[in-house]
């Protein structure tokens, strides 16, 4: 052994020693963006990939699969002398609906955060009470909201009937009103998450910036509108990325409530996914991932968006 | 029960005896045995149950291992197992619903077992399970489709079973007058409006219109098929199907005839044990023929066929052909589709048909009333896309006729889409 005589020779500092600041990070960032490669990136590729497929999903797309360029895009969109997917069509504007309507969550959720933020006796169980629908399944709201909604003995039915007009084939079973009726299921666990992202933004609102706007004379909607949602701008935003995300990517409560019925008039895109691939009758995989892909740009808009708001937000804090 | 059982186990010793021709000795098995199977409602999950414990009596050295998964899930975790986690055995259906899998080298050929007598005993369903020459799997049991009635509302009305169009819908008519719905159905999961489909057509066009239709060789938008649809409209103009059906599944149209809102229900054979379960009697509840429609056409009739396949990657294929020829057998066929058990009937000529009045219709019908072919059912003639835009159009028409041309030829597009 040598040591005894390099000793009092100060040893060259090893190549990771001497980059330790600028690799640490990446080290730690290694396993998480080793899994982002394998479970989010590559995935997205191959999804581009089998696109482009006449593929039914069974055996190896290699063997079983005919390559056909971009005809299942084609067929989606009507070009090139195909017939547009209706069914396509109808997702997309459902998707449209959801992402308009499935917002309302957010003022929802912000006026049941500011009536909730007080004290009194027992606030705690109420404010629980209210974000219940949240920790249930959605598989759960969906059935139960499917029974509100049945025809003759459903609750919804018998409400409306107090009023004198009936929803002809029931909530669920009328396509101008199916998918309104999903939405409004998913409104309710939807609402509580926002309400539950602007609680804990109130609890960081300043109580100094409040009492100076009260000493000004700014109360009720002034005080809101020009002090308190300000401060809340960052709850806002989360509010916004979930529930635009979640309005993209609803499935569970159109998968349990109708199966996508009646007769396919309240699919969106995921779940027409589901249908051309997974489902008892899907065996459409080239087309499926079609519709993901398109899927896929459609949600890349606004995560780029959300991303580069994140990154300028970073970059002034900094 | 004991007699019955052992009666049936020399008759099964018999039997192998006769087919001595088997490579395979029923005693050498050994290893594991791995079927995935989808009888997961409780009576046919009992079945199932039954018949593994049997199996493994008479093989000691095989381990049996029986995974049952819900029937609807199971629809969809097939092609992920067949090709990832193979079983030995699994449950799947015929004609159609097996092709894809077939193309894609899924199932295993198993031609071998219907070499010799078998093809014999299994004549009746050898062609749903034929794709080319060979056989890619074996019946367990199929069942009649039919109309389902409540015989005291009728007698109440001074009803009889009707035969023909006519006599049907005078029927119907007295029904309604008297604020009752002539049939019940849930359309909520589109494939019982693919019954009245293929019953409609069937009576009106014929057997071989229909299966040249699902097979994609004729036009929706021709005159035979709106010949069917014209049919059809007057029985929902009529009002004679139950408001509100795309809310329901097929079980939840049932309560309307148990009832007695709704007089009969087009189903197939299995609707009978829920609806016995629901306190109707033999006295209250019969069955009828689907009435002719176009007079002199030989009638056919749709008797969906349940199978057993093996995965070509499975690992003990020599145990999993023992096993599908055990389920073929006379003596097992004539257990597992008696009353007590699936209440079906069995593919196996040589087994007998359970006394249950229903069983002893639906097997006379079958095997006597129906010249012009059977069919499978209309999900599974024609091919998936077909299917799952057929029937959205069916459910689609029934709720809104005036649509029909534009259905029409949505399904028009569709079929020169697939074949």
């Amino acid at each position: 052994m040598s040591i005894s005589a390099d000793s009092d020779r100060q040893p060259p500092r090893g190549w990771y020693k001497r980059n330790e600041i600028a690799i640490t990070p990446w080290l730690f960032l290694a396993p998480g963006a080793l899994f982002f490669v394998v479970y989010v990136i590559a995935p997205i590729w191959q999804s581009f990939g089998m696109s482009l497929y006449d593929w039914n999903g069974l055996g190896d797309i290699d063997t079983n699969g005919t390559y056909v360029g971009l005809e299942n895009y084609n067929k989606l969109f009507g070009l090139n002398g195909e017939r547009a997917d209706r069914n396509f069509q109808i997702s997309l504007w459902n998707n449209l609906r959801w992402l308009v309507l499935y917002l309302l969550a957010v003022p929802l959720g912000l006026f049941i955060a500011l009536f909730l933020n007080q004290n009194v006796r027992g606030i705690r169980l109420y404010k629980s009470l209210f974000f219940f629908p949240f920790v249930i399944s959605q598989v759960v709201v969906g059935l139960v909201f499917s029974w509100f909604y049945l025809p003759n003995n459903g609750l919804f039915t018998i409400m409306t009937g107090w009023f004198g007009f009936e929803i002809s084939g029931g909530v669920l079973g009328n396509p101008n009103t199916a998918t309104y009726g999903i939405i409004a299921a998913g409104l309710w666990p939807q609402t509580a998450y926002c309400m539950i992202l602007y609680l804990t933004g109130l609890n960081a609102v300043d109580p100094e910036q409040v009492e100076a706007a009260r000493l000004d004379g700014a109360k009720g909607r002034k005080m809101l509108w020009h002090v308190i949602l300000p401060q809340l701008k960052p709850a806002t935003f989360i509010a916004f990325v979930v529930t635009i995300i979640g309005a993209l990517r609803s499935f569970d409560l159109v998968s349990i409530m109708t199966g996508g019925g009646p007769f396919g008039s309240t699919r969106v895109l995921s779940f027409y996914v589901f249908e051309k691939s997974l489902s008892e009758r899907g065996l459409q995989y080239g087309y499926a991932a079609a519709v993901a892909v398109v899927l896929f740009l459609i949600m890349l808009v606004f995560i780029s968006y959300f991303l580069w708001t994140m990154y300028q937000d970073e970059k002034e804090a900094r | 029960m004991r007699s019955i059982l052992k009666t049936s186990f020399a008759a099964f010793v018999a039997a192998g005896i006769a087919a001595s021709a088997m490579p395979a000795n029923a005693q050498s098995l050994s290893g594991d045995l791995v079927i995935f199977s989808d009888m997961s409602n409780p009576a046919p999950r009992a079945v199932m149950e039954g018949m593994v414990a049997r199996f493994a009596e008479m093989h000691p050295d095989l381990n049996v291992e029986l995974t049952v998964i819900d029937r609807e899930a199971y629809k969809t975790q097939i092609r992920n197992f067949l090709t990832a986690n193979a079983p030995d055995v699994a449950n799947w259906y015929a004609a159609n619903r097996m092709l894809p899998y077939v193309e894609a080298g899924l199932f295993e050929d198993v031609s071998d077992i219907w070499e010799g007598s078998m093809s014999e005993e299994l004549a009746s369903t050898k062609g749903a399970l034929t794709v080319g020459d060979a056989q890619y799997g074996v019946p367990y049991t199929y069942y009649q489709w039919g109309v389902y009635y409540r015989k005291d509302i009728f007698d109440q009305f001074g009803l009889t079973e009707p035969a023909t169009w006519e006599e049907e819908l005078a029927n119907c008519q007295t029904l309604i007058d008297n604020g009752i719905k002539c049939y019940t159905i849930g359309t909520k999961f589109l494939w019982t409006a693919g019954g009245w489909f293929d019953y409609l057509n069937m009576r009106t066009n014929g057997y071989d219109f229909h299966a040249r239709l699902t097979n994609g060789e004729e036009s929706w938008t021709s005159d035979e098929v709106r010949a069917t649809f014209a049919n059809w409209r007057t029985l929902i103009d009529m009002g004679a199907f139950i408001d509100d059906h795309q809310n329901y599944s097929w079980q939840e149209a049932l309560p309307f005839m148990v009832n007695g809102e709704a007089a009969s229900y087009l189903m197939g054979n299995f609707a009978v044990a829920p609806l016995r379960e629901a306190g109707l009697t033999d006295d209250q509840l019969d069955f009828y023929q689907f009435v002719e429609i176009t007079p002199g056409i030989p009638k056919g009739e749709d008797a969906p066929t349940d199978t057993f396949h093996i995965p070509s990657a499975a690992q003990n294929k020599d145990a999993a052909r023992e096993f599908l020829r055990f389920v073929v057998s006379a003596e097992n066929q004539t257990l597992i589709n008696n009353g007590a058990n699936l209440g079906q009937l069995p593919v196996n000529a040589l087994s007998s048909v359970d006394d249950d009045k229903f069983l002893q219709q639906g097997f006379q019908m079958l095997s006597s009333g129906a010249p012009g072919g059977i069919a499978q059912f209309f999900d599974r003639d024609a091919p998936a896309e077909m299917a799952a835009a057929g029937m959205e159009g069916f459910q689609e028409f029934m709720v809104f006729p005036d649509n029909l041309d534009d259905i029409l030829e949505r399904l028009e597009a569709t079929r020169q889409d697939v074949y």
